[in-house]
């Protein structure tokens, strides 16, 4: 476990190395100026390694491999149409028969979201900046339920097999119209919360979801209808906070 | 300091309930199955309690506050040139060793192999996935550099974002099919943990030390964009290729 972890470490440190080179780099040939409180910000970038190297190795221990089992579990043709018939049920299986897989979709997009650290940054800075008037839990809140909403649809439409790109374009129209009528102090951070979600928490998981079902579907291709479910969940979120802006504004007025 | 630790520890729980009750409820209610190897889970939650615990602690001591003071020296100093050379190189330099965009570069070449759009040869599945690798690289550092010079010029977000819109639509009708899925996909995974906050920190500091700038609606959008960039970027390369 002591080596998996310092693996880990490693890992992280390679992939925040690039960013200290460049801001040391920065710092010292073009700003020339000493950072404020050098001890302290150095401290600070060592919690964020240490504390995605714990965060990650946990992830692996606890919730990644049981969540992927649960993800195979639950699209598995034996559990879909239970044992009896599995033989001759296996050549066609409705839409309708995956409700399971549904409710999954939908739990697990929401509390991953929820668990998601990035978010968390994006929402206490929105937070903090709006003056208390944008809730951090608010705006989670809003942005989990988009994924959720999402993660659900994205698993109808590899059980359905209809092509991705439609549903992408409606989602897009949607936004598009309620960009037109949402506050203008929401929309970028509605636009920027449909980037963040998708990160170290949510992104296996839903991975590991796309491609059991697109392997277990009769007549799915996993390489073909395996990708997209991300897509939908980094698109769903625009579209509820910025209802949730539009909500709140209408309930604010007389 | 202590005190501190202990309000984002609680916190941090709050974070993590969800995803526990989803994973007992579906283990218990709807498999019916024991959990397996129930000490590793507990220890696995209590890693990701103090990682996000620890997390939290050095955004708000290390990330947000030198994305800050980096956003006000270059407002101070007053060269747009080097502002935009930073926005560039931060986005270029985080993406390109990004292990999720890594893994996603490898499964990229695996189906353009499989599909036949180019040898299945190791060197050529390498090939493709470094070259796919430097392209979402680029068109992270292209966003960057794209949303920076929109918040110094105070250009809305929505045009931008909508203009970009519509060009996916348009190229999702001549990109090769095999495609558009991984396209659509690397607009999610390329923006990182570390990454975020410090962009976002970036922006929000720009937006506060340049007159006229709110940073509500000029500060955010960097990621927006950054989210953006890869699918018409991507596309334009399985169209290219």
């Amino acid at each position: 476990m002591g080596q998996e972890l310092l693996q880990t470490f490693f890992a992280t440190i390679t992939d925040v190395l690039p960013i200290a080179c460049i801001i040391v780099g920065f710092q010292s040939l073009v700003i020339r100026r000493p950072i404020a409180h050098p001890s302290r910000v150095g401290l600070g970038f060592f919690y964020v390694l240490v504390g995605l190297t714990f965060f990650l190795q946990g992830l692996e221990m606890a919730f990644f491999p049981i969540g992927k089992l649960m993800a195979q579990q639950l699209t598995a043709p034996e559990f879909i149409t239970g044992l009896q018939q599995t033989s001759h049920a296996m050549k066609r299986v409705d839409w309708s028969q995956y409700y399971w897989v549904y409710v999954f979709a939908l739990a697990i997009g929401f509390s991953t979201t929820i668990a998601e650290p990035s978010l968390l940054a994006v929402a206490l800075k929105a937070q903090q900046v709006s003056g208390g008037v944008i809730g951090a839990w608010g705006l989670r809140i809003a942005v989990a339920i988009g994924v959720a909403m999402g993660v659900a649809l994205g698993s109808f439409r590899i059980i359905t097999g209809s092509p991705l790109h439609w549903y992408i374009m409606v989602g897009y129209g949607i936004v598009i119209i309620q960009t037109f009528f949402a506050p203008r102090m929401i929309i970028p951070l509605a636009y920027d919360s449909g980037g963040v979600t998708t990160s170290i928490v949510t992104v296996p998981l839903v991975a590991a979801l796309g491609l059991g079902l697109a392997s277990t579907v009769p007549g799915r291709n996993p390489v073909v209808d395996g990708f997209g479910l991300i897509a939908f969940a980094s698109l769903f979120p625009i579209i509820t906070v910025l209802a949730y802006a539009q909500i709140s504004t209408w309930w604010a007025k007389p | 300091m202590l005190k501190a630790f202990l309000k984002t520890f609680v916190g941090s729980i709050y974070d993590l309930l969800p995803i526990v009750l989803v994973i007992g409820f579906f283990q218990f209610a709807v498999l019916q199955q024991p959990l397996p190897n129930l000490v590793e889970i507990l220890i696995g939650s209590l890693f990701v309690l103090i990682g996000l615990t620890l997390f939290v602690q050095g955004l708000e001591m290390g990330l947000f506050p030198i994305g800050e003071t980096l956003a006000y020296a270059f407002a101070k100093k007053g060269s747009l040139a080097w502002l935009l050379l930073f926005a560039f190189a931060l986005g270029f330099g985080t993406t390109v060793a990004e292990p999720a965009l890594i893994a996603v570069a490898h499964e990229a070449a695996r189906v353009a192999a499989e599909g036949g759009v180019i040898d299945a040869t190791e060197h050529a599945r390498a090939d493709y996935a470094f070259g796919l690798r430097l392209t979402v690289a680029l068109s992270v550092g292209c966003a960057i550099f794209i949303g920076v010079l929109r918040i110094v010029r105070g250009w809305p977000i929505q045009y931008l974002i909508i203009g970009g819109y519509l060009g996916v639509i348009i190229m999702t009708f001549f990109a090769p099919q095999e495609i558009i899925g991984i396209a659509y996909d690397s607009g999610g995974v390329t923006t990182g943990t570390v990454t975020v906050p410090l962009v976002a920190a970036l922006g929000v500091g720009l937006a506060s030390s340049i007159r006229g700038r709110n940073p509500m609606i000029d500060g955010f959008g960097l990621i927006a964009i950054a989210s953006l960039t890869p699918i018409i970027f991507v596309m334009a390369y399985g169209m290219i290729r």
